[in-house]
C-alpha cells in the first residue's frame, strides 16, 4: 500500500501510488534529509574555517620564529677582482641551501638578490634582458630585482652588501613587497 | 517558554546561517591569502592582527554551529 506521509514527497512530485515499489517500501523523508544535508555542509564549513585559524597561527609561528633568528651572519662571498664587471657568481646565504646570486654590473657596482623566483621558488638565471625565471617565464629586473613580466608580483630579496679590503661580503637579507 | 520551530521554519533558518558562514569563511579565505603575501613580503605588521581576526571569525561560526545543534535538539 502507498505511503501518504505529506514529509515524504518524491523527488518527481508524482503520488506514491506511481512511484516503483522501492520507493514505497524505503521511502524517504526529503524534507529531514535536506535538513541534515544543511546542517552537515555548515559543520563542514565551519572545519573549514577552523583549517584558516590553523593557518593563521602557522603564518604567526613562522614569523616568530624568523625574528627569533636575528640578523644573519657576515659571509665571505668573494674578492672583487675575482668578479669581473657583467659576470655572475652563485653563493649560498645565509645558509647552505639558499642560492644567491652576485651580479657585477660595473666597475663599483654591485648587487645581490636570493636566486628564489618570488612567484614559486624556482631558480632565477641571468640573462641579457634581465633575471629570468624558465618556470613560468618571469622576469626581474638586474639592478633593483623588481619584477618586470610574468607571474612574480614581489621583487626577488635583495642581499645588502659590504666591500672591506677589497673581499665582498653578505651581511644581510632585505625582504621587500 | 520557549517555542519550537516547526521544520519549515528550520530549514529557512539553516540556510540564513549557512549563508553567514560560508561569507564569513570566505573572508577568512581572503585574509589567510592577504596575511600569507604579506609576510612574503616581509610585512610583519598585520601577522597577529590578521590571527585574531579569522580566530573571532571561527568563534563566530562555531557558536552559529552550536545554534544549529541545539535548535535541533529542542
Amino acid at each position: 500500500m502507498a505511503t501518504t506521509n505529506p514529509d515524504s514527497i518524491p523527488p518527481d512530485g508524482r503520488p506514491y501510488h506511481e512511484q516503483p515499489q522501492w520507493r514505497n517500501d524505503f521511502p524517504i523523508d526529503w524534507p529531514q534529509d535536506e535538513l541534515v544535508a544543511r546542517r552537515d555542509f555548515t559543520k563542514f564549513l565551519v572545519l573549514t574555517s577552523l583549517a584558516f585559524v590553523v593557518g593563521q597561527a602557522w603564518i604567526a609561528f613562522e614569523n616568530w620564529s624568523r625574528k627569533r633568528q636575528g640578523r644573519p651572519p657576515v659571509h665571505k662571498i668573494a674578492r672583487v677582482d675575482e668578479v669581473p664587471v657583467g659576470a655572475t657568481r652563485v653563493f649560498t646565504y645565509p645558509v647552505a641551501h639558499e642560492n644567491c646570486l652576485l651580479i657585477r654590473s660595473g666597475a663599483d657596482r654591485f648587487v645581490a638578490y636570493s636566486q628564489k623566483c618570488t612567484h614559486l621558488s624556482c631558480a632565477v638565471t641571468p640573462t641579457s634582458r634581465g633575471l629570468h625565471c624558465p618556470c613560468h617565464n618571469g622576469w626581474f629586473d638586474t639592478a633593483t630585482g623588481q619584477p618586470t613580466a610574468g607571474p612574480p608580483r614581489r621583487p626577488l630579496p635583495r642581499i645588502t652588501l659590504e666591500i672591506r679590503d677589497g673581499v665582498l661580503y653578505a651581511t644581510g637579507v632585505e625582504v621587500r613587497s | 517558554m520557549k517555542r519550537a520551530f516547526s521544520r519549515e521554519q528550520k530549514i529557512t533558518i539553516i540556510y540564513g546561517i549557512l549563508s553567514i558562514v560560508l561569507i564569513i569563511v570566505i573572508l577568512q579565505l581572503w585574509l589567510l591569502t592577504a596575511t600569507m603575501n604579506a609576510f612574503l613580503g616581509g610585512e610583519e605588521s598585520v601577522i597577529v592582527p590578521a590571527a585574531i581576526a579569522s580566530a573571532v571569525c571561527f568563534a563566530l561560526n562555531a557558536g552559529l554551529l552550536r545554534y544549529i545543534y541545539l535548535m535541533e535538539s529542542r
